[in-house]
């Protein structure tokens, strides 16, 4: 995968992850440009797209588009499965998860992408097992932060 | 806003702003207060404030004020912080940033540090954005942690690996011994990251990839494992057991496959297995299907598989859901020019795509149509294709256009047929067809001599509904400025006839000369095509010089000069109007510039266009030589010439270049050999033999020599030669132009003929000569040559 980009309705970027070295120039472009191409497409339109150069895979889920950009080689329909593997480990996470979740929490919503892909291809593909290690992880961090803290927020 | 306000609170606050200004400011003013924090040593709301800025970054503010925070961060001891010190890393830092080295050191310690978590920080911002100088310094920590023993770790290391190899493929070396041991792991996580790691080896590196063929067995083991298991809720998705590991082996045996017959016979089975068990009906076994099925068709299968494959692509055309239908599309399109027969089957459904609302699919479903047009099926198709460029995507217009007009030129079952298409693409979509169509067409026309009368009478009535289509109005006003005579006749076999008058066919010009729709080619068109009458109408000459002269103060450059130089055609020359005006020769269709008539298509396509000009006539060679002539006599004067640069711009390209060149050549040549030669033309004392010089696969040289047996000397002696459209035809300059009395000597010329395709080979050559004042003229067509190069 190259890269992965949520986005609401009206085009308001929720999440970003690259994948591939570009400047931020670069990467603003490309959002701006695959947002609106996004955006423009009907609901019951095919979710592959060809994009530039990057075939396009993106899915619909309330009012966040989760859209990944993949490369000639990789496997369109898995990366759907991907992206719906995703949302139900956000979902699992967050109790029933809708868009605001992520806003508010999005660098939550980071560390279990980052549990689930590495460098762009999955890493573990059980559920239990990724939900597993973020609560670890979540954990230790509550403990540290606590351990350590002088100023308590 | 205090300092020390919660993250949570302050994207409440910025969420409220009800202008871009009003967020604009808040911005500015929580940025300022989190750079003033950064500048304090010890402060524990660090991780709150970079999480803040974060946030500030990903609204599309600057924040790269953060990144030295960052590396303090990620060197803190404390896990909450190295948490969201990473995190900004890989948000803020990438590999063009300097500031990235910096955590190199960092992301080393963490790589041996006593918490996996922390292990898995540095892993995962490795992996995310390190550079090629980061991963060369890491690679042997990785390789360390790629025997580590627990799996939580290793499968991590694995993906490191991955990007270290993807960033510097030397690295592979390092990693491909431990690489072979891994696919004994139990846990899936490991297995699946093997996999890619393995992959990534075998697509950079020959050598590797013939090491890890002998893998091959064990791959097939575990896929059999993952098929044949029962329900594992750890894996599960729909039923299939873990869609994301079987997809990823059956990638891996693609490239193992590929191009090796052992190693595809040992996963024939398993494919087959795969193939036929899967439960299609959610997306994660259609999934593995579609990997099978590209695995299947790379690889050397056994041509039951690849029907099995191709079926599986067929059931796939006919899913409901839209991504499988355009899944099948991209599959079918890869294979379609390998299995032709096998797409064929499916060209029905394939055929109904193009009706699907998606663009996608669409667009997959014409270029698949395209693909699959063949002799036996072209008058169906091509009915589907033109019914779909009329509602297509606009788009998709330009492509549909050229692509019909391709699979028209190679498989038109009649000229009839193939002009009626072209022109139909016309009026649907004339705005969309690339600038050539209009000098093809025309060429296809006035090869099509039969159909002239149709032609002509069919693009009238579609001036006369629309005149908006610049390609077509081109074309009309072309052949109606040439053929004008046969459309005022009004009778054709082939349409209904049509009682025009000569005002009729003006009025139609002229409409398109004061149209603001036109063009300003097309008035120019329309503008020659009503000169050009003058020689094909009785009465109404005057109404045309008065069109002619009125254009004469035109605004448009081009059209004022034409009409002024056909005014002086009227006016001076009005003598050589009828000679300037006549017919145009037959356009010669391998000229240069001719893009479709490259395609040399099937055999019965050539016999029916080849013939060197149209049945019984030679008048189109009359013509050529006359105007070519007139051209010769017109270039000496100032003023008339632009009027034959305008005629013969009217008629794009013709065979001005090869035909021109034959008939004015002058350069050297002379050869004569004691080969056999054979006399081609004997006549009122003149002779001309032929000999064959030089023969290869795909060109011949041949002379001709001429020789007068009469009293008189014979002087203007040339030769001039035409030859079927495949052929290319090169004239050396003759040896002379007299042929002195007696037979003492002869006059010789090479012609070098270039036959790629092979065609029959088959020339027409006409003498003209000057006896005793009188001009002959005479032609004799050869069909056999002294020694057969192709029969």
């Amino acid at each position: 995968m190259q890269f992965m980009l949520l986005f609401s309705r009206q085009g308001k970027l929720r999440l970003q992850k690259w994948y591939v070295p570009l400047s931020d120039k670069e990467k603003k472009k490309i959002t701006r440009e695959l947002v609106q191409t996004v955006l423009a497409r009907k609901p019951k339109m095919c979710s592959f797209l060809e994009w530039r150069d990057l075939k396009i895979v993106y899915k619909r889920y309330a009012s966040l588009y989760f859209c990944c950009a993949i490369e000639d080689q990789d496997n369109e329909l898995i990366t759907l499965e991907i992206i719906h593997r995703y949302v139900e480990l956000l979902d699992k996470y967050f109790g029933s998860v809708c868009e605001l979740d992520i806003i508010f929490n999005f660098e939550k919503a980071y560390f279990i992408l980052d549990e689930f892909l590495l460098g762009g291809e999955a890493q573990e593909t059980s559920k239990k097992n990724v939900l597993k290690a973020i609560e670890q992880a979540d954990l230790l961090q509550e403990v540290s932060h606590h351990e350590g803290s002088r100023f308590v927020d | 806003m205090s300092p020390s306000v919660r993250l949570q609170e302050m994207i409440r606050v910025i969420r409220s702003a009800r202008t871009q200004g009003e967020e604009r400011g808040l911005i500015q003013k929580e940025c300022a207060a989190i750079r003033a924090q950064f500048r304090q040593s010890d402060n524990g709301a660090r991780t709150h404030n970079l999480a803040k800025l974060l946030y500030v970054h990903m609204l599309g503010y600057p924040a790269h004020f953060g990144q030295m925070e960052c590396v303090r961060l990620i060197a803190s001891p404390r896990y909450s912080e190295k948490r969201i010190g990473y995190l900004g890393a890989m948000m803020l830092l990438d590999e063009k940033q300097d500031a990235s080295l910096l955590i190199t050191n960092s992301i080393k310690n963490d790589l041996s540090h006593s918490s996996q978590h922390v292990q898995s920080l540095a892993l995962c911002t490795l992996a995310c954005m390190g550079s090629a100088e980061m991963c060369r310094d890491l690679a042997p920590e990785i390789e360390r942690l790629l025997g580590a023993s627990d799996s939580y770790i290793k499968k991590k290391a694995i993906l490191c690996a991955v990007h270290i190899v993807r960033k510097i493929p030397e690295l592979g070396e390092l990693y491909t011994p431990l690489a072979c041991s891994l696919l004994s792991e139990k846990n899936h996580g490991v297995l699946h990251s093997a996999v890619v790691l393995i992959t990534e080896l075998c697509e950079r590196n020959p050598d590797t990839l013939r090491q890890f063929r002998k893998t091959v067995p064990e791959l097939v083991h575990i896929m059999k494992g993952l098929i044949m298991s029962g329900y594992s809720p750890e894996h599960n998705v729909a039923g299939i057991s873990d869609p994301f590991l079987q997809v990823r082996i059956l990638r891996l045996l693609r490239i193992l496959g590929r191009c090796n017959d052992a190693a595809s016979d040992a996963m024939n089975d398993l494919l087959a297995q795969v193939a036929t068990n899967t439960d299609s009906s959610k997306t994660a076994g259609s999934a593995v299907l579609y990997e099978t099925v590209l695995t299947v068709m790379d690889i050397r299968s056994e041509s039951g598989l690849r029907v099995l494959a191709v079926n599986i692509l067929g059931r796939f055309l006919l899913n409901n859901d839209r991504n499988i239908r355009y899944i099948s599309m991209t599959s079918l399109q890869k294979i379609v020019q390998t299995d032709h027969t096998a797409v064929q089957r499916h060209r029905g459904t394939i055929v109904d795509c193009l009706k699907d609302q998606d663009a996608s699919v669409k667009r997959r479903a014409l270029e698949l149509s395209l693909a699959l047009v063949s002799a036996t099926n072209i008058r169906t198709m091509m009915k589907e294709l033109l019914v779909f460029l009329s509602t297509c995507p606009p788009e998709l217009r330009a492509h549909t256009a050229s692509g019909i007009f391709i699979a028209a030129e190679r498989y038109a079952p009649s000229q009839r047929w193939h002009i009626d298409t072209i022109l139909h693409v016309l009026i649907t979509a004339g705005g969309d067809v690339r600038d050539e169509t209009v000098p093809n067409l025309i060429k296809l026309i006035t090869t099509a001599s039969e159909l002239h009368c149709y032609t002509v009478l069919k693009l009238y009535r579609a001036l006369i509904t629309d005149i908006s289509q610049q390609s077509l109005v081109q074309v009309a006003c072309w052949c109606i400025g040439e053929y004008g005579d046969l459309l005022l006749k009004g009778e054709c076999d082939d349409i209904e006839p049509m009682q025009l008058t000569e005002d009729d066919v003006l009025d139609a010009l002229e409409t398109v000369l004061q149209s603001h729709m036109s063009s300003p080619a097309s008035r120019a068109f329309a503008l020659t095509a009503t000169m050009k009458l003058s020689t094909r109408i009785t009465n109404n000459v005057d109404r045309i010089r008065s069109i002619v002269s009125i254009y004469g103060s035109c605004i448009d450059v081009e059209l004022q000069q034409r009409a002024v130089e056909y005014n002086a055609l009227f006016k001076k020359y009005d003598h050589m109007r009828a000679a300037v005006l006549e017919r145009m020769p037959v356009i010669d269709k391998s000229s240069p510039g001719d893009t479709l008539g490259d395609l040399t298509g099937e055999v019965t396509k050539d016999s029916s266009l080849s013939k060197p000009v149209p049945g019984g006539s030679t008048l189109p060679l009359e013509p050529a030589s006359q105007a070519f002539d007139l051209l010769d006599l017109l270039g000496q004067t100032d003023t008339v010439p632009e009027a034959s640069h305008a005629e013969s711009a009217a008629a794009p390209d013709p065979a001005g270049p090869s035909t021109g060149r034959d008939l004015l050549d002058l350069l050297g040549g002379l050869e004569t050999t004691v080969v056999p030669s054979v006399t081609v033309y004997e006549k009122g004392g003149v002779s001309l033999k032929l000999q064959c010089d030089s023969q290869t696969e795909t060109a011949v040289t041949l002379t001709f020599t001429a020789c007068n047996s009469t009293q008189n000397d014979i002087t203007k002696f040339t030769l001039q030669a035409a030859v079927p459209k495949s052929i290319q035809l090169q004239m050396k300059a003759p040896s002379g132009s007299v042929l002195p009395a007696g037979g003492h000597s002869a006059i010789t010329q090479t012609v070098v003929l270039s036959n790629p395709s092979k065609t029959n080979l088959k020339m027409r050559v006409r003498l003209s000569y000057s006896n005793q004042g009188m001009v002959c003229q005479d032609t004799v067509q050869i069909d056999s040559f002294p020694s057969p190069a192709w029969t």
